[in-house]
């Protein structure tokens, strides 16, 4: 997983609430088995004009000219300013693969679904929850060429005029980040706490453990 | 010090270690796979040499992909057909237990895992989806996972979380006549929002819970996270332990009696504190029917179309002004005045028998409408449908003109041949009516089973209270 220290990037504003998975990479992407090239289908079928299918060549697919990440403005923009509830619904994580093969690496928004927020992390994509008045500020002041700076170990963003906002984050998962660190060698670094837990857990339920023989 | 809510039960009965900063090792009992989350997940164990923790605690079925009709055929799609037997080729490498497509057994993943006692009461139950909350019907603590977590938990068994808080959504009084867990979770859905459950497991209590049957609060709490909430959660009653009697995985003679003595413990004690209470009366609850596009824009059957022009936040009228023009419908409108195009009764929220009992009820001796063109029954699994036809429902569906199909997933998320054509208007027992969920430029509009049922007879959409 790649790292994640500091960025300082162009922000491209999604001003829509309940931005849903669907909407992020529709269905028919999901047939893929492999982990990369979703970025061309990012935001689908907000993005063409037609309708998207996989493997499909996107360079000569017809664009529609009003959605934002088609705008000149906001091409290479590596950071994405959203709504309330971003990434709700379906659990896949072809969303935030594509977020990230598109080229973002931070989203900036009030409220994100959980199971959206916790896939982020796995794929060195950082999610921050501002208040939602900051958001609404950010917004406002957004204009083409806007680029923020996000610091993630000082956890401050700074705006084009040098006015920094703090954020929050799990000190577990930034430290994940910060290292791009592999969850599961970590997990199995207790694997001696995980075969305790199952001996003791046997004992009291051991229905569950019957089939385990096999 | 308070007593214990079931998620604090059986959060604590799974801890493997508690770190400093809040965040847990949690033991994962029952692992649920389908063909569309996991392939990256198989190839990184692959990658990096890894085997499954305990191949037998994963249990995989393809659904997603499967075609409703003439499997016997294979899979024409060949993207399709490569997710499914990718899926086939990783379990039978790495040894894991799968229903194959032609497997009786087979059907949509949350329906088989309680069918088959494969996801029993008590247990945690992971799945790359997120109506994984479904199985918390069963006093379970059920969640989705992304394809990541997929890997960790194929490889460890065990996953690393931070624990949710705590909500209680409490249902007094008794459902009318018409009224189903469909029209509730919807209600509920409408009173809390979609992201009113973000950071919570939700509890479902009270009367009316108490009421359903196990297929009912399945329903509820496979839409929980179209609440917001990653996991849902019912009590253990009488009704849990008499579901789960001799069902194939659950335990069997002393284990049983052992389990069913567990079961019993778990429920919120009476002086648990929840960090938020919701209450909601039964009585006052009406058939619902989603109108924009997302499960919160919903409203009663006898409702009408609301004026954007009247909500007072302004992220909010943007979105159902918005929803009001992908949906081509108009402020005010009656919704009994909607025409439907076509009808999909099916989906891990209503496949089960009791749904398919429920439409039959209302579809018996009736034709389906002139302008409805196509009504698609989808049984839930194999047994759903077998059982469905022991009862003739089958007979009385094909009878009005639905079509009677295989199990899977189908028009739930189109990823097979099953789909709305842009522009077209479906009533749809399934759980969510985004954008172009069901078929590109497609229209979605959520009910329970007698709903949809009665919209296909009717070719609009009509108060199935009318038709008792
Ligand atoms: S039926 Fe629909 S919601 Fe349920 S698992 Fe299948 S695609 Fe997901």
């Amino acid at each position: 997983m790649q790292a994640f220290t500091v960025l300082t990037g162009l922000a491209a504003p999604l001003d829509r609430a309940n931005v849903d998975t669907d909407a992020i990479i529709p269905k028919q992407f999901l047939k893929s088995i492999k982990r990369a090239g979703f970025g061309p289908y990012l935001f689908d079928e907000w993005r063409y004009l037609d309708r998207g299918e996989p493997d499909m060549d996107c360079s000569q697919r017809p664009i529609n000219p009003d959605f934002v990440l088609n705008k000149p403005e906001y091409q290479g923009a590596q950071i994405l300013l959203a709504r309330e509830n971003f990434g709700c619904g379906s659990s896949r994580e072809h969303a935030p693969w594509a977020l990230e093969d598109y080229g973002f690496r931070a989203i900036i928004a009030p409220s994100f679904a959980d199971i959206f927020y916790n896939n982020c992390f796995k794929n060195g994509l950082l999610p921050i929850v501002l208040a939602a008045d900051t958001v609404a500020g950010l917004f406002k002041e957004l204009t083409p060429g806007y680029r923020l700076s996000i610091d993630l170990t000082a956890q401050k963003i700074t705006k084009p005029n040098g006015i920094e906002i703090a954020f929050e984050i799990d000190q577990a998962r930034k430290y994940r980040l910060l290292n791009g660190l592999d969850d599961i060698a970590l997990t199995l670094q207790q694997a001696d706490k995980i075969l305790a837990y199952e001996a003791a857990r046997a004992k009291r339920a051991p229905w569950l453990f019957a089939s385990d023989q096999a | 010090m308070p007593g214990k809510t079931l998620y604090d039960k059986l959060w604590d009965d799974h801890v493997v270690h508690q770190e400093d900063d809040g965040s847990a090792l949690i033991y994962i009992d029952r692992h649920l796979l389908h063909e569309v989350t996991s392939p990256q997940a198989f190839e990184g164990l692959r990658l990096a040499g890894r085997k499954p923790w305990r191949p037998m605690r994963n249990l995989a079925v393809a659904d997603h992909n499967v075609p409703t009709l003439g499997r016997e055929q294979g899979i024409a799609d060949p993207v399709s057909r490569l997710q499914v037997e990718t899926l086939d080729k990783n379990c039978a490498e790495f040894a894991i237990q799968e229903f194959t497509m032609t497997d009786p057994r087979q059907g949509i993943v949350h329906v088989i895992g309680p069918e088959q006692g494969a996801t029993l009461p008590g247990m945690t139950v992971v799945c790359g989806d997120s109506h994984t909350s479904t199985h918390g019907a069963s006093g379970a603590l059920a969640f989705g996972i992304g394809t990541s977590e997929v890997e960790h938990v194929l490889a460890a068994q065990c996953l690393v979380q931070k624990k949710a808080k705590n909500m209680l959504v409490k249902v007094e009084g008794r459902l009318q006549p018409g009224v189903t867990a469909k029209d509730l979770i919807l209600a509920i859905i409408g009173v809390i929002g979609t992201a009113g459950g973000n950071g919570y497991t939700i509890e479902f209590a009270g009367p009316a819970i108490r009421d359903l049957s196990m297929e009912g609060r399945m329903t509820v709490c496979n839409m929980a996270i179209e609440a917001g909430a990653r996991a849902g959660l019912v009590a253990v009653d009488e009704i849990t332990i008499d579901y789960y009697r001799d069902r194939p995985f659950s335990p069997k003679g002393g284990d049983w009696c052992m389990a069913e003595r567990f079961w019993r413990g778990l429920y919120s004690d009476a002086d648990a504190v929840f960090d938020q209470v919701v209450e909601l009366d039964a009585l006052e609850i009406k058939p619902q029917v989603t109108w924009g596009t997302s499960p919160e824009l919903v409203v009663a059957v006898d409702d009408s179309v609301p004026d954007p022009e009247l909500e007072v936040d302004p992220v909010k009228k943007q979105s159902m002004i918005r929803a009001l023009d992908y949906m081509d419908l108009q402020p005010g409108q009656a919704i009994t005045g909607i025409l439907v195009d076509k009808v999909f009764i099916g989906s891990c929220t209503n496949s089960r028998i009791e749904d398919l009992r429920a439409a039959a009820a209302i579809a018996a001796g009736k034709k389906i409408a002139a302008n409805i063109k196509q009504a698609l029954v989808v049984p839930g699994s194999g047994l759903v449908k077998r059982q469905a036809e022991t009862e003739g429902l089958d007979k009385i569906f094909t009878a009005a003109g639905f079509e009677w199909r295989e199990p899977g997933c189908s028009m739930c998320l189109a990823m097979n041949a099953d789909r709305l054509e842009p522009g077209e208007r479906c009533a749809s027992t399934s759980n969510r009516n985004f954008e172009g969920r069901q078929g590109y430029g497609g229209r979605t509009h959520l009910v329970s089973p007698a709903m949809a049922a009665a919209a296909a007879i009717a070719g609009r959409f009509t108060d199935v209270r009318e038709w008792l």
